[in-house]
């Protein structure tokens, strides 16, 4: 067990590093393979008509005049151990966690952000509650009663669920019940511990929203996963030696069926934050999605940066967590 | 499973001889794309999905034909035909009329259904093209994976893993925002496409991959290849030779069904501000415009939002009958 979360913890460490390639890449050499000079890229994390001090400045502090790997090991240097920044009227110190100082604002990306992850979290965990509980649901309800009227318009609603952007189907929810019967009016983020009971009723469409996109898919897997489970033989023995029939459905097939989907859950975790993102964008939620967002429009390229950052940080972190309940669920990887 | 007897199709293509020979008659041989153009054939739901593909496909080609007739220039302001203290088109159906079958946008009135037609050539464009980039790196990346093994698969399957876990849309409005203005000697809405072509593209490959490994797998190791092998084949005469034919079945089948995940992606994006810039129509910029305007002016979000579904659906069908036609075991 010990061993097996090591190796899992070493493998976090080790994508994490290639985050930061792919995130440095993204946004130091991609522009540059495009034709960018190293003063226009500087010019683009300095405030908004730049003198060419300020740029010169940017571009060194930055280490845009230095070699690629001298870059990316100021990139990194400056995410841990923090950095100095001149705004040209003051000098700021970027404390660690660094992810950056948006000169736009005049302030330092990280202590923004932290206001913004709990609503994210919030969203996606609700969410991904629903959808792993709506789907494997549907998905074994549909397989045991295979051919029945509920298994094939479960399936078509399955169908339709991943054929559905999430920006309609939220914007469809918003003028149905917050607009024309408004049970949910005027959603907003208001935070757990101020109001548990208002947090969940103001993020019910949030969260329905999300999970209908891939509950749907889940009931699918689900439905195929159970299907070959309950053929196997040990079902067949585990029911030959009189088990009740709740008892062989729940402990013996859904167990087993439930392992994959786990494993396909942990590889969702990307597109979970991607389908928040979406969802925060409808419904006005000041979450990290809406807050890259804001940052795009405003072409702020160290908030994008940052946002970038923290969001792939948040997926390993995720992915971590599944690779867990995977040892918790399937006690063969336990080695 | 105990199949129940039948008298037309499944029973005949299970035991073809057995009938014929009872019957008397000569039979002639199927290659597997006429059997599995028969079976797709009967599928009626995959068939109506294939209609209303070919029916967008057609739309996007001739949008400025289509639009000459109906509708007008995309961009064209009718202000005069909305309301001039609400902003919203006057009449029922967000102003829909014979000139303007789909309605008028609210603030400045451009026609709906111009912009529709319009945006299919966007959406379109981008979901074909992004997709064959991802199956030309797919298919190639899972050949070279299943069929050399070793350190080559080992590093091919961690990157998919890797690229699997990522959150794929973050990164790609990431590299939309840091390529702006004008970048590799393009800018404006030719630039904006190309990024969505290869973000999308760069970032679907896994999908196509993951399957045409796992198929190479187990190709490799029958008696075909090593027939072949054992004559002194190459790899390269293998793998063009005797693995990709075999192959072309299920790679058809998940780009069919990667189209629609890349029309979700494209729309998304636009959606999200990193796709064409205005005035150029896109569906997912569209739905962003509205909303904010889901109160006074539903048809504006209900007519983009319904054409991204009906195509993404029909996607969906067309892929899911022809896995069905060329893998009869799927079922």
């Amino acid at each position: 067990m010990i061993f097996y979360l090591l190796r899992r913890l070493a493998g976090a460490v080790v994508l994490l590093l290639i985050v930061t390639m792919a995130v440095f890449a993204i946004f130091f050499l991609i522009p540059r393979l495009g034709g960018a000079t190293s003063d226009q890229l500087a010019a683009r994390y300095v405030g908004k008509s730049p003198s060419p001090e300020a740029i010169s400045q940017v571009k060194h502090s930055l280490g845009l005049d230095k070699s690629v790997p001298e870059q990316y090991g100021k990139f990194v240097k400056g995410m841990i151990a923090g950095k100095d920044y001149d705004t040209g009227v003051r000098k700021v110190h970027c404390a660690p966690p660094c992810l950056g100082f948006s000169f736009r604002n005049n302030l330092e990306v990280w202590p923004r952000l932290q206001d913004r992850i709990p609503v994210t979290l919030s969203l996606a965990a609700g969410a991904a509650v629903i959808w792993l509980i709506a789907g494997v649901s549907i998905g074994v309800i549909s397989a045991l009663k295979r051919g029945s009227l509920w298994d094939r318009f479960s399936m078509g609603f399955a169908l339709a669920g991943v054929s559905l952007p999430p920006f309609f189907t939220g914007l469809v929810a918003l003028a149905l019940f917050s607009y024309q019967w408004p049970i949910f009016k005027g959603v907003h983020y208001v935070p757990f511990f101020d109001n548990p009971g208002s947090w969940a009723w103001n993020l019910v469409l949030p969260w329905l929203t999300l999970a209908f996109l891939y509950a749907a898919l889940y009931a699918r897997l689900t439905r195929a996963g159970m299907l070959e489970t309950m053929s196997e033989d040990y079902i067949r023995t585990a029911r030959a030696k009189g088990l009740r029939e709740r008892d062989v459905i729940v402990k013996h097939g859904l167990r087993a069926a439930l392992t994959p989907i786990l494993t396909i859950f942990g590889m969702d975790v990307g597109l979970l934050l991607g389908g928040a993102i979406l969802t925060e964008q409808v419904y006005s939620l000041d979450g990290i999605g809406k807050f890259a967002v804001e940052a795009i429009t405003q072409q702020d390229l160290p908030e994008v940066l940052g946002v970038t950052m923290i969001a792939a940080i948040f997926v390993i972190l995720a992915n971590l967590v599944v690779d867990l309940l995977y040892a918790v669920v399937d006690p063969r990887v336990r080695t | 499973m105990t199949a129940p007897i039948e008298t037309t199709g499944v029973a005949r293509e299970a035991h073809p001889e057995a009938i014929a020979e009872s019957a008397g008659v000569r039979i002639e041989g199927r290659s597997l794309g006429q059997i599995a153009w028969a079976r797709f054939r009967r599928d009626k739901v995959a068939m109506a999905g294939g209609v209303v593909i070919i029916f967008m496909i057609l739309v996007a080609i001739f949008a400025p034909v289509i639009t000459s007739f109906v509708g007008g220039d995309p961009a064209e302001y009718h202000d005069d035909l909305l309301d001039p203290v609400l902003n919203i088109p006057n009449g029922s159906f967000g102003g829909a009329s014979w000139d303007h079958p789909l309605g008028l946008e609210p603030v400045n009135g451009r026609d709906i259904f111009s912009r529709i037609v319009y945006g299919a050539r966007i959406s379109m464009l981008v979901a074909f093209l992004a997709t064959l980039l991802s199956v030309v790196i797919g298919v190639v990346l899972g050949t070279v994976a299943g069929y050399f093994g070793g350190w080559v698969d080992a590093l091919i399957s961690r990157a998919m893993d890797v690229f699997l876990a990522f959150p794929l849309l973050l990164f790609a409005i990431a590299i939309g925002s840091s390529l702006q203005g004008e970048a590799f000697g393009m800018k404006g809405d030719t630039l904006r496409v190309t990024v969505l072509i290869f973000v999308i593209g760069f970032f679907s490959w896994p999908y196509i991959a993951r399957i045409v490994r796992g198929q190479t797998l187990s190709l490799r190791e029958r008696e075909f290849v090593e027939a072949a092998r054992s004559l002194g084949a190459t790899d390269r005469h293998i793998i063009f030779k005797e693995l990709l034919p075999n192959l072309v079945g299920p790679i058809l089948v998940y780009s069919t069904l990667l189209i629609p995940t890349n029309i979700l992606f494209e729309a998304a994006l636009s959606y999200l501000g990193v796709g064409v810039q205005e005035p150029t129509a896109s569906w997912g910029g569209m739905l962003a415009r509205a909303t904010s305007r889901y109160e006074d002016a539903p048809m504006f979000m209900v007519v983009p939002g319904v054409t991204i579904f009906i195509t993404v659906l029909a996607f969906n069908l067309l892929g899911d009958g022809l896995r069905d036609a060329l893998d009869p075991r799927s079922r």
